[in-house]
């Protein structure tokens, strides 16, 4: 297996866990490229990549510009809030007009669960999806996932507990899907008020005690609640959550063994994590963000490699 | 397609061979103090690691430093095919600032390889020079102006043929065999 059995990375649900692996070995290569004196490879210096982010972003915009920039890919950036898309362009139009410049991949963050997904059909060019709403976010998933065999080896068989907003976020449903087909258990914890209608048909066990979730995982995954997705009040105060599903230090201490803690950020400190658990030896969140330029640089090349 | 094949180098012509050119590098880098050897992934590799322990065999002092170096990413041929190429290990743990590089493949033909391998080599610093040993150089079909400095075996070739070498340590016997393809 040298390629990726899709044309676009719309999200985790269409790749094989073959897919997942190869970009983990090409991924693996890139992590010891970036770690050299130059580390930059002219792989991708015939293509050109418009960053489309309809949504703000960080962390994912960061690292997929800096992905490109390494892979010697030229780049166009472009945000929502600056563009014609306020004057009532549509996505389509946008999306087409950047394509005229002939570009040839388009890495897209859009609030619309299936953005990425119609984009695909409509236009000519290869579609990252960087996050679709409360949909997927597959280079997220793929970095955690990446991480955690890097910590943790094959992760067949492991355990691992997601906690907090499951409802609101891409990031859990990418990670449920990955995670599943890597072999590992795979449950989430949190306010049975922030679960999804149908999460038993994703093969994932609710927990609500957050202890007992974590004495039962070998790595877990604390969510950010996301605020601005929070249209109806699904839980009574932030202290109260904090109280119920935030991870502090003596929690971590208390249980058995030594878990793994992740964080997809951005933190809310205080709130799912606390600043010595995010800070602490367990924790392995810079190392997330590390990782996350190696996956997308992989996820870049394999795509663009791709006739 | 019926193809006919030859021994080019038997086990015991190998191993002279590989002797001569251990001693040729000896000839040039006297003690190896500031000389690195790189051998090119995937085939290169074995032929540094052999070269370094003739070294080691001949005088104990030869202590050389030796990286393996992929050169995928600069292929000049991404995306001319259909498949992405898979990518290997590349181990460099040191600068090659102001060294003497002694790189290393096993054959030497179109000289793309080593044009990539040269890009590739610059990542990890400005060496002071650099040379190229091959084991077999295929002559009659450069796309470059790309030199061997020290050359196990030279082979007349015609595009259609295909020179292997293997290695005892990974396919039991070393040797070299040239594939010629039979006209019909």
């Amino acid at each position: 297996m040298s390629k990726l059995s899709v044309n676009h990375l719309l999200g985790i649900r269409y790749l094989t866990s073959e897919d997942i692996k190869l970009i983990f070995e090409t991924a693996d290569h890139f992590k010891e490229v970036i770690n050299r004196p130059i580390k930059k490879v002219p792989s991708l210096r015939d293509i050109t990549i418009a960053n489309l982010f309809f949504e703000n972003s960080t962390r994912t915009k960061l690292s997929f510009e800096i992905a490109e920039k390494r892979l010697s890919a030229d780049i166009l950036n472009f945000s929502s809030s600056n563009s014609s898309v306020t004057k009532g362009e549509t996505l389509i139009d946008t999306v087409n007009n950047i394509l005229s410049m002939k570009v040839d991949m388009v890495v897209m963050r859009h609030p619309n669960p299936g953005a990425a997904d119609f984009l695909s059909k409509h236009v000519d060019a290869k579609i990252v999806n960087a996050g679709d709403g409360a949909h997927e976010h597959p280079t997220q998933a793929l970095l955690d996932a990446f991480s955690m065999r890097e910590k943790h080896g094959d992760l067949k068989g492991k355990n691992v507990v997601i906690v907090g907003d499951i409802l609101h976020s891409r990031v859990a449903l990418s990670n449920i899907f990955c995670l599943k087909k890597l072999g590992a258990n795979v449950r989430v914890c949190g306010p049975l008020t922030l679960m999804p209608k149908h999460i038993g048909s994703l093969g994932v066990e609710v927990m609500t005690d957050l202890k007992e979730a974590l004495n039962w995982c070998d790595v877990a995954m604390m969510l950010r609640i996301q605020l601005e997705r929070q249209d109806a009040k699904n839980f009574p105060s932030l202290r109260e959550y904090s109280m119920l599903y935030g991870l502090d230090k003596e929690l971590l201490d208390s249980l058995d063994k030594k878990i793994t803690v992740m964080h997809p950020g951005p933190i809310n400190r205080g709130v799912e994590i606390t600043s010595d658990v995010a800070d602490s030896k367990q924790s392995i969140i810079l190392e997330q963000v590390e990782n996350g330029v190696a996956i997308r640089m992989a996820v870049l090349y394999l795509l663009a490699g791709k006739n | 397609m019926k193809q006919s094949d030859r021994i080019i180098l038997d086990s015991t012509q190998f191993d002279l061979t590989i002797k001569r050119l251990a001693h040729q590098l000896i000839e040039n880098h006297n003690d190896f103090s500031n000389s690195i050897i790189i051998g090119l992934q995937p085939r290169g590799t074995f032929l540094a690691d052999r070269i370094k322990a003739e070294l080691k065999a001949i005088d104990k002092k030869h202590d050389i430093q030796l990286g393996a170096l992929d050169i995928t990413f600069y292929r000049d041929d991404y995306r001319r095919q259909d498949n992405p190429l898979v990518p290997n290990k590349t181990e460099m743990n040191f600068d090659i600032e102001d060294k003497n590089v002694i790189l290393v493949d096993d054959v030497l033909f179109t000289g793309r390889t080593i044009r990539a391998g040269l890009d590739a080599m610059l990542a990890f610093g400005r060496p002071k020079m650099v040379e190229l040993l091959v084991l077999i150089n295929r002559r009659y079909e450069r796309h470059l102006p790309i030199q061997a400095n020290y050359i196990g075996k030279n082979v007349h070739t015609i595009v259609s043929e295909r020179a292997e070498v293997s290695w005892a340590a990974t396919d039991g016997e070393d040797k070299v065999i040239l594939y010629t393809p039979d006209n019909e």
